[in-house]
């Protein structure tokens, strides 16, 4: 599967790549770097599925979480000792591996949250309470995560606004013709999933976002599925804000990423107020510290930030143009394979996709095809995928959702398929 | 090595209710209906009765869900028809037992076809949907319009 022009552009990290030395990638070389990979589970080798929900750790960040565990905790930014110096150091060089990973103006950019939801969320009650009023709009697609659904309903019933939903097709293609309508002068903000995590579907936000400013809206991406997979360039995409999850893109859980435009981060109020956010507190009045530490009150999770750094630090020594190659091979293959199978109908078909296979099967309920395939030693998910809108749309209560990372193979698909025969097996 | 087999789950009983669902569908003229959901994969079910002195003299369910959610709540339906509420109530308990074990093994001569569910308590994740129906059926017995949860 190709992408669009502006989803092709190289990551950041790898414009070297390009010119170097020919696009290689071992996926059982890079597998041997994931040590959960290596089970069984029901006497089976584990085929692990379930990416897009979450994806496992390379040893790297690992190692990561405990050698800061055993050498450098302390407490960071206010520390005099050696350790706290450590671990602010570390802390912040992660967050210039981000900016470099969003290829991101500057540091200052870079705000660390618990995860893509509390990103989505800061951006609703700091920004969009300041920007957003009665009779103003916010607009949103039919392909989003509840987290990217439920913040702006809450924004819009507060401040008496309007919630629009850009329609989707029914091969899980956004209908950009529609999405443009839905801009107006009212239009105050725009939300949308780079990559929609029940379909797959790759949006073209470098349109939309220029769709979206030609009306004065500002834009948000939710990119929790979009990082694990291609390369994100914020400055070229133009949005106003990014936000990602780090488990989903190979670090540990509880940490995120919000990216935001310098200039709209300065003019917004804080969102929490507490520790490190502050210059100065009196009972009169206290003044915020600069950014990015306005949005980061109280003590972070330190360890999770530098996990986090590890991974990028990992990804960063894979060579993102062969990996992305591998990883639509591998989508493309399971795609064919699952689709020539009876009874079985895929959810989401759009032209352009990455890393998600969401199907249904005749006579079928999803959860049972994920009993039977666990017992097969195959993780997926099967359910609504924190998208109800969106199975309401196709008509289906749930799916059954395979979702693929850099390290699955092609192996993994055909048992995914054997599974899925077994499955047809039990329910004749 | 995998001890609980999926033929232990997904017996032909099963199956067969799956596809050929009893008693589906809105009761007319039903003096009790509750609602029930599964937050947790989106299932729902409805559940309508006649109750009359005492009796449940019919019973329908509508909804969507898994081949466990939907046999045990066809079976329920099958169980449930002409029994009084302490019956039904006795019905329930036994059947949580089946599935739970808790607080003691069931009496299996009372729950009659109903044992094909045994299996279910081998696959945890999985009892909740072998139990939506059955709570549906308790909201709607203890109050005339009700919303279960099986959170």
């Amino acid at each position: 599967m190709t992408a669009p022009a502006d989803l092709r552009a190289p990551r950041p990290r790898d414009a070297a790549d390009l010119r170097g030395a020919p696009a290689s990638f071992d996926v059982r070389r890079v597998r041997r770097d994931f040590p959960i990979l290596d089970q069984q589970v029901f006497g089976k080798p584990l085929v692990y599925l379930d990416n897009a929900a979450t994806a496992q750790k390379p040893r790297a960040v690992l190692d990561a979480l405990t050698r800061y565990y055993t050498q450098d905790n302390a407490n960071i930014h206010r520390g005099l000792h050696q350790l706290s110096e450590r671990a602010t150091a570390a802390y912040e060089e992660t967050r210039s591996k981000v900016r470099r990973f969003l290829n991101a103006a500057s540091d200052t950019e870079i705000i660390f949250v618990r995860g893509t939801t509390e990103a989505i969320n800061l951006v609703a009650q700091s920004c969009g309470r300041t920007r957003v009023g009665p009779g103003d709009e916010v607009l949103i697609t039919a392909m989003e995560h509840h987290s990217n659904i439920v913040p702006w309903q809450m924004l819009c019933e507060e401040k008496g606004a309007r919630l629009r939903v850009a329609p989707v097709g029914d091969d899980g293609e956004l209908l950009t013709g529609e999405f443009e309508k839905l801009l107006g002068p009212r239009t105050r903000l725009v939300a949308v999933a780079h990559v929609s995590n029940a379909l797959g579907t790759i949006n073209p936000v470098k349109r939309l976002a220029e769709m979206a400013h030609r009306h004065g809206a500002l834009v948000l991406l939710d990119g929790a599925q979009a990082a694990p997979h291609l390369g994100i360039d914020v400055r070229d995409l133009d949005c106003d804000f990014y936000a990602l999850s780090g488990h989903k893109l190979f670090g540990p859980t509880g940490i995120g990423v919000l990216y935001g435009k310098e200039s709209l981060l300065e003019a917004m109020p804080p969102w929490q107020g507490g520790g490190d956010m502050i210059a100065s507190v009196t009972f009169e009045k206290t003044i915020y510290n600069r950014l990015p530490y306005k949005f980061e009150a109280g003590t972070p999770d330190i360890a999770g930030v530098i996990g986090l750094g590890a991974a990028l630090d990992w990804l960063g020594s894979i060579d993102s143009t062969a990996c992305r190659a591998h990883e639509d091979d591998v989508l493309a293959y399971a795609t064919r394979t699952l689709a020539a199978l009876p009874r079985v109908r895929l959810v989401g078909t759009a032209r352009e996709k990455t890393g998600v296979l969401s199907f249904v099967i005749d006579g079928v309920h999803p959860h049972d095809i994920g009993t039977i395939l666990d017992r097969e030693g195959i993780a997926i998910r099967a359910g609504h995928h924190c998208a109800q809108p969106l199975m309401d749309r196709y008509g289906v209560p749930a799916t059954a959702r395979a979702s693929f990372a850099l390290y699955n193979m092609r192996e993994e698909a055909d048992a995914l398929a054997a599974g899925v025969r077994r499955v047809l097996e039990v329910f004749r | 090595m995998n001890a609980p087999d999926l033929g232990d789950l997904y017996q032909e009983t099963i199956l067969d209710h799956n596809r050929q669902p009893r008693n589906f569908g809105t009761l007319p003229g039903a003096n009790r209906t509750a609602e029930g959901f599964n937050p947790l994969c989106g299932d729902k079910v409805t559940v309508t009765l006649h109750v009359e002195d005492g009796v449940l003299k019919d019973i329908r369910f509508q909804g969507s869900g898994c081949a466990i959610s939907k046999a045990s709540a066809s079976m329920m339906t099958e169980s449930m028809k002409g029994k009084t509420r302490a019956e039904a109530e006795a019905l329930f308990q036994q059947f949580h037992r089946l599935l739970t074990g808790e607080p003691a093994p069931p009496d299996e001569s009372a729950l009659g076809k109903l044992v094909v569910f045994s299996g279910v308590k081998e696959f945890p994740v999985r009892v909740k949907c072998a139990t939506l129906a059955w709570h549906t059926l308790r909201s709607a017995l203890e109050n005339a319009h009700q919303v279960a949860s099986t959170e």
